[in-house]
């Protein structure tokens, strides 16, 4: 029987490896796994590669996994924020690595990863600091920029509900990088608010299919910062 | 002392963009000064919002005690969604813009080219953190890119300029600039003048604006 709904978030990270890529899901607080980041640092694998569209906030979650000097080099899209403290400190020291990428090549990268696709071409980015070094060719009379693939050991994404099989649902825009997230990954970590029976997700809506998903943790709904998640 | 040229406010900078999108067309709102488009649309013109966090069919923001943070525009406010809405994942997303299937893309800049050259991610000051988010993926994905932003900067230099000092978001991307003294075409032909304040002088526009200006048929 497949069975992929595991007790706790400890119980699905233990075996996150130092040196390990983890994708993290969300874009702000929206769909960021609060509760796989706080065990991600319980769990203590250090000399991390995350790749998320931003680069923590205040004190807690991703911020504190940079804080805490566990990662080595960040992917992301926007590491700037109001509260983005802890990067911005950490890159002022040189003491974290920086690989600044478009939004929309950060996504498709993923995607590519996760659909076996080494790299692409695209014309986000051409004639840009972003671009330079890279690989450009003029294709169907643009000049586009090669873009390769981001693959990750690990992902963690927050999805809304999911079953045995490893089926999701997402919750609005909530979802952001959750799907593409989770075909990229060797081991796709969920968390999900609610644990449905076999063929209670309805098949027209479920938005990642079970092989793309490793691990599903149940985990408390709560609200989302800064107000208004209405508990169930 | 100079006499201060008339100048549009942000709100009639917003309605002079909105009166430009027609009915039934597809947009992105950039974070900043061209989100106040949203509220100045005309009455009975159906326009989609996209919003490249993965909403379209976007909404205005909920009434106060409504917010919900799992629906949220790239701006990461909370907003609603109309009937006809829907969500999508972040390649989808930028697959609309890339792919050519948002018809505007309204975005702020710090300078804007001649010929459509666009900076507005990065000022390239020493010690800035650098952040560019969705930027260039806009600027260079939808059929028409259009930028909102002040015609002056806070020192007063020119936000038009031949060459764009600043680092590029995207090359000859831009087709025309509304700011608070004029609307402008840019590209391959240079700039050309469609619309000015009333009572400012095409000459007093050319004088505060570092690239040479056509005038339009206006």
């Amino acid at each position: 029987m497949i069975d992929k709904i595991v007790e706790s978030t400890a119980a699905a990270l233990a075996d996150v490896q130092d040196g390990a890529t983890v994708m993290i899901g969300g874009f702000g607080t929206a769909g960021l796994p609060d509760e796989l980041i706080a065990a991600l640092m319980d769990q203590g694998a250090r000399d991390l590669v995350v790749v998320n569209n931003n680069a923590g906030n205040g004190d807690t979650g991703l911020a504190a996994l940079l804080a805490a000097g566990r990662v080595r080099k960040i992917i992301c899209s926007f590491p700037r924020q109001v509260d983005s403290h802890h990067f911005d400190r950490l890159y002022r020291e040189g003491r974290i690595e920086l690989e600044l990428v478009p939004q929309g090549n950060l996504a498709e990268r993923i995607r590519a990863a996760g659909a076996g696709i080494g790299a692409f071409f695209t014309p986000t980015g051409y004639g840009t600091v972003l671009a330079e070094g890279k690989e450009t060719r003029e294709i169907g009379g643009r000049m586009q920029v090669l873009e390769y693939a981001i693959h990750a050991d690990v992902a963690l994404i927050k999805a809304e509900r999911g079953d045995r099989w490893g089926n999701l649902t997402y919750r609005m825009t909530a979802r952001n990088f959750g799907p593409i997230m989770a075909m990229a990954a060797k081991c796709t970590v969920a968390t999900v608010h609610e644990v449905v029976e076999l063929g209670a997700l309805d098949p027209e809506a479920v938005v990642t299919p079970g092989l793309f998903v490793q691990r599903v943790v149940l985990v408390p709904r709560t609200a989302t910062r800064g107000a208004g998640f209405k508990a169930a | 002392m100079n006499t201060p040229l008339p100048r549009w406010t942000r709100d009639q900078m917003a309605a002079r963009v909105a009166r430009d999108i027609v009915d039934g067309s597809v947009v992105n709102l950039g974070i900043g000064l061209p989100t106040l488009i949203a509220n100045h649309l005309p009455v009975g013109r159906e326009v989609i919002l996209q919003s490249e966090n993965g909403i379209i069919g976007m909404g205005p923001a909920p009434a106060p005690g409504h917010e919900d943070y799992d629906l949220t525009n790239a701006g990461k406010q909370p907003v609603t969604l109309l009937p006809g809405g829907s969500y999508f994942h972040h390649a989808d997303s930028f697959a609309m813009m890339r792919g050519g299937h948002l018809d505007i893309c309204v975005l702020g800049a710090f300078q804007v080219s001649a010929h459509g050259d666009l900076a507005n991610w990065h000022t390239g000051a020493e010690g800035a953190i650098p952040a560019v988010g969705g930027a260039m993926d806009l600027a260079i994905g939808a059929k028409r890119t259009l930028v909102m932003m002040e015609h002056l900067t806070k020192s007063g230099e020119s936000k038009l300029v031949e060459r764009c000092t600043y680092p590029l978001t995207g090359l000859t991307c831009v087709s025309r600039v509304y700011t608070d003294l004029a609307v402008i075409d840019v590209g391959p032909t240079g700039a050309t003048v469609v619309d000015m304040v009333e009572g400012l002088a095409f000459e007093q526009l050319q004088a505060v604006t570092a690239i040479p200006l056509g005038r339009g048929p206006h």
